[in-house]
């Protein structure tokens, strides 16, 4: 990554009061907010995956959104025919799928870079997607699956049934909590392996696939398992999305949905570990504010994305970091 | 006791024929020069060897081991590295971090996925030591992408060396460098390689380098063998002087 | 007998369109190295002016005079001069910088081109089908079949044809081949590079628009058309190679009659026979059949 090695001091100097204020938060703000933020925080988790494979591995995927979608439909059919309710079920259900779906489509995919990667991954999430369009009678087709309110930590977190339920009032403390908690983990698991030697061949792949097979890195195994990870990750955001949602559609495996992800990481930057995490947060709030505005809010997403890959290839965290070491640099001297 | 064998190696692009049935034998701890004029074959031959391209035809024997059909990665494992004409490095990793994946690769380490990597205290020494063995000491934690030149062209060398390969080729070591600083490079791939004990085999266009440093000369011509030996008789050999050494400018 | 016929007719129909989509992709990155993510909506956006300009013409009024027909190439020349402006102003400043960023910009404008469409002409399908019924049907054996059908077979065909005697046969193409082979040499050797890669995209994406043009008539300019085509243009590239016009003439050809026939027996998995036989292609051949990626 080009931001050079940060010292842990600096790190927590940042990490912490954003910790703090994400934890505090829900007491502070209005439910509908807060709800607002946890969908942030799940696109943040599918982006973290998303980047593993763009930023660390070099590989641009326009079919994210089969992973995600596919984290989403195994939770519906949890509910649809097993009948359970049960979070951790769901979530256990959401990464199995996804991670299926990914190893097999990594098996074909991996095997070419840039461009045809790039088309593949399309198709084949299209193709996901027209399947479950076209199998309504176990997909429920265009109308979706709903997925009730699910049951926390084995069930002994519950939103109250009958006269007192609230269901925002669940969604905006207790699930939100939970998200939060799943969320960090998330970061701590993806910061590991990225600064991990695996990390490091990956990054290496991508400067240079060439040397990287030369330095006895198998790449073609390497970008797989890359893959089965970010497809995974991907997947377990989606299936803490579901039940936010109340439903799951078809729309979440249409390639404008892989395009809403490919934005937010190049929006918040691929190039650092961090990017990704505020591009999702951003974006969340960008298309709420502009689905309300106009109905040609891709024409403005496309504009957006336009001008970034013009001006600021390096997005919002990429190009304050170098603002910042630009201004450290003047400070020294 | 020869450490790799190539028989009857060839390799057509289109009508050309690139590397034209070459029998290329290296004898375990040699120091050996490749050259010959531009397209003569000897990057072929390397990438050959080395499993970058597949042969049309022939055979290469390492140690007794028939390697023609092996993958680039079995290649490595059987102890066969190679640094790159045009410096191929990881641009956006740090001089250390190149050198250390090397490390990793060769221990089987680069599986790790829950592991800081610059925790491993010991592949961060190895590492650098051969920094420091490299002279790249100093640029430890700069961006292999911000090296100057002959610093990324030992990089290049320096990564190949920490496979601890047992045969290495260096394809172009000095090329791009200016001429003052081609005599310390030289200087420490040499004592490197000897203190290793590895067989290297360097293909160099500079003829002065060649001459202090390589004892045997292999010169390729149209992807044959046209003469080897050593520098005396290399330079009293009227066909290489003919097709290579004239074409040269002497400094 | 005739059914067969008539199939037959039906896939170089299809052959017809997707060989001018995917030939005019292939083409731009033959020549310049590039994919455009926006090239379906390129023929999405010639369906649409042609659609748009041929029924403000007609007025509603239900008979079509032949000098109509000569309008239909408009949607391409709309297209070409789209590209034309696209290719300096997009993406030219980003040839030096990696893939992806070319792959990123063209899908944002894939975006934009989709709403623009929307913007423009609505949500609804323009038709401009009277020019569709106006030229009426062949008897073939028992069955009819539409003339207008055998019009689109020979603009493609006819394209093919032009296409390969302006590269073979022009010194534009032969200065597009040297180009496309080796940029620097052709550059050292004064060919404005910049000028050929415009050049070269305005007739990729004029093939692409004439593509929607002549089969706007039978299908409708419709939102999303341009997604699918690209995914379909796609498959035909990965069958025959990208950068090879040859192979997108075998590859159109060849998802033209699978498709016809897959539709034929099995409705419902068209689309998958034809991402099965790509992912074949892929496994057996990476660079497609005649490709050189």
């Amino acid at each position: 990554m080009s931001v050079n090695a940060v010292s842990p001091s600096r790190l927590l100097a940042v990490v912490a009061p954003v910790f703090l204020i994400l934890v505090v938060l829900p007491y502070v703000i209005d439910p509908y907010q807060t709800v607002l933020l946890s969908y942030g925080l799940i696109f943040a988790i599918a982006a973290l995956g998303f980047n593993l494979l763009l930023g660390y591995t070099g590989l641009l995927s326009f079919g994210h959104s089969a992973y995600f979608g596919m984290g989403a439909y195994a939770v519906a059919f949890v509910v649809k025919y097993l009948k359970i309710q049960s979070m951790e079920v769901f979530l256990l259900a959401g990464i199995l799928c996804s991670a299926l779906v990914a190893a097999l489509f990594g098996l074909v995919c991996v095997r070419y870079t840039r461009i045809f990667f790039g088309i593949l991954t399309l198709a084949l999430s299209q193709v996901l997607w027209s399947l479950v369009y076209k199998f309504f009678w176990v997909t429920g087709g265009s109308d979706g699956l709903r997925v009730p309110t699910p049951t926390l930590l084995g069930g002994t977190v519950k939103m109250a049934v009958g006269a007192g339920q609230d269901k925002l009032g669940f969604l905006s403390h207790r699930y939100y909590y939970y998200v939060l908690v799943i969320f960090c983990i998330c970061v701590g698991v993806m910061w590991l392996i990225v600064h991990s030697p695996f990390g490091k061949a990956l990054q290496a792949i991508r400067d240079n696939e060439t040397r990287a097979e030369f330095v006895g890195v198998q790449v073609w195994h390497y970008r797989w398992v890359a893959f089965l990870i970010s497809g995974s990750f991907t997947g377990l955001a989606g299936a803490l999305w579901v039940p936010l949602n109340g439903l799951t559609t078809p729309d979440i495996l249409h390639w404008t949905f892989s395009g809403e992800i490919v934005f937010f990481t190049v929006l918040g930057g691929f190039g650092t570990f961090a990017g990704p995490i505020v591009g999702a947060v951003v974006f969340n709030y960008l298309k709420t504010f502009a689905v309300g505005y106009t109905v040609y809010w891709q024409m403005l997403l496309g504009v957006v994305l336009v001008v970034l890959v013009l001006v600021l290839p390096a997005g919002i965290v990429g190009t304050a970091s170098r603002l910042g070491l630009r201004f450290r640099r003047a400070e020294a001297t | 006791m020869s450490i790799l064998k190539t028989e009857k190696l060839t390799k057509y692009f289109g009508d050309t024929h690139a590397v034209d049935h070459v029998d290329f034998t290296v004898a375990e701890g040699e120091v050996l020069a490749l050259i010959g004029s531009n397209g003569a074959g000897k990057t072929t031959l390397v990438n050959l060897i080395s499993g970058l391209i597949p042969p049309d035809s022939g055979q290469v024997i390492f140690k007794d081991a028939d390697i023609t059909a092996a993958s680039i990665h079995r290649k490595i494992e059987l102890g066969i590295a190679r640094s790159f004409q045009l410096v191929n490095l990881f641009d956006k990793l740090t001089t250390l971090d190149n050198l250390a994946l090397a490390i990793f690769s060769r221990e089987g380490k680069t599986r790790r996925l829950f592991r800081v990597s610059d925790a491993d205290a010991a592949v961060r020494q190895e590492a650098l030591e051969v920094l420091h063995q490299f002279g790249l000491e100093p640029k430890a934690r700069m961006m292999a992408g911000g090296l100057s030149q002959g610093e990324r062209k030992l990089l290049d060398v320096a990564v190949a060396y920490a496979l601890r390969p047992k045969l290495l080729f260096l394809d172009e070591p000095t090329s791009g460098v200016s001429t003052r600083e081609k005599a310390p490079i030289m200087d420490i791939i040499t004592s490197v390689v000897r203190s290793g004990r590895i067989t290297a085999v360097i293909i160099e266009h500079d003829m002065d380098v060649v001459f202090t440093y390589c004892p045997r000369i292999v010169a390729m011509h149209q992807g044959t063998i046209l003469a080897d030996g050593t520098p005396e008789q290399i330079r009293s050999n009227e066909q290489v002087t003919a097709n290579l050494l004239g074409t040269q400018t002497h400094r | 007998m005739d059914t067969l016929l008539i199939h037959l007719l039906n896939s170089l129909l299809y052959a017809s369109v997707l060989f001018l989509i995917a030939g005019g992709l292939s083409l731009i990155y033959g020549v310049m190295r590039i994919v455009n993510l926006a090239h379906g909506n390129l023929y999405a956006f010639g369906a649409y002016t042609t659609a748009w300009a041929v029924g403000r013409i007609l007025g509603g009024a239900p008979d079509a005079s032949l000098a109509l027909y000569a309008l239909l190439p408009v949607g391409a020349v709309a297209a070409a001069a789209l590209g034309a402006i696209l290719e300096p102003t997009l993406l030219r400043p980003l040839y030096k910088r990696s893939e992806e960023y070319q792959l990123l910009i063209t899908f944002g404008l894939l975006l934009i081109l989709e709403d623009l469409m929307r913007l423009i002409w609505g949500p609804y399908p323009l038709s401009v089908s009277a020019l569709y019924e106006g030229l009426g049907s062949l008897t073939i054996g028992e069955s009819i079949y539409p003339t207008y059908n055998l019009i689109v077979i020979v603009v493609g065909a006819a394209a093919a044809a032009g296409l390969w005697a302006f590269i073979y046969r022009t010194q534009f193409g032969v200065v597009l081949r040297a180009t496309s082979q080796n940029m620097r040499m052709a550059s050292a050797l004064g060919v404005n590079v910049n000028r050929v890669y415009v050049e070269a995209f305005t007739l990729g994406c004029f093939m692409a628009g004439l593509g929607g043009a002549i089969v706007v008539p039978q299908q409708g300019a419709v939102l999303g058309m341009g997604v699918d085509a690209l995914i379909l243009a796609f498959v035909v590239v990965v069958i025959g190679g990208l950068g090879s016009l040859e192979g997108a003439l075998i590859g159109a050809l060849m998802v033209g009659i699978v498709r016809e026939f897959g539709i034929t027996f099995f409705p419902e998995i068209e689309l998958a026979v034809l991402y099965l036989m790509a992912a074949v292609v892929l496994l057996v051949r990476p660079a497609g059949l005649l490709g050189r990626a």
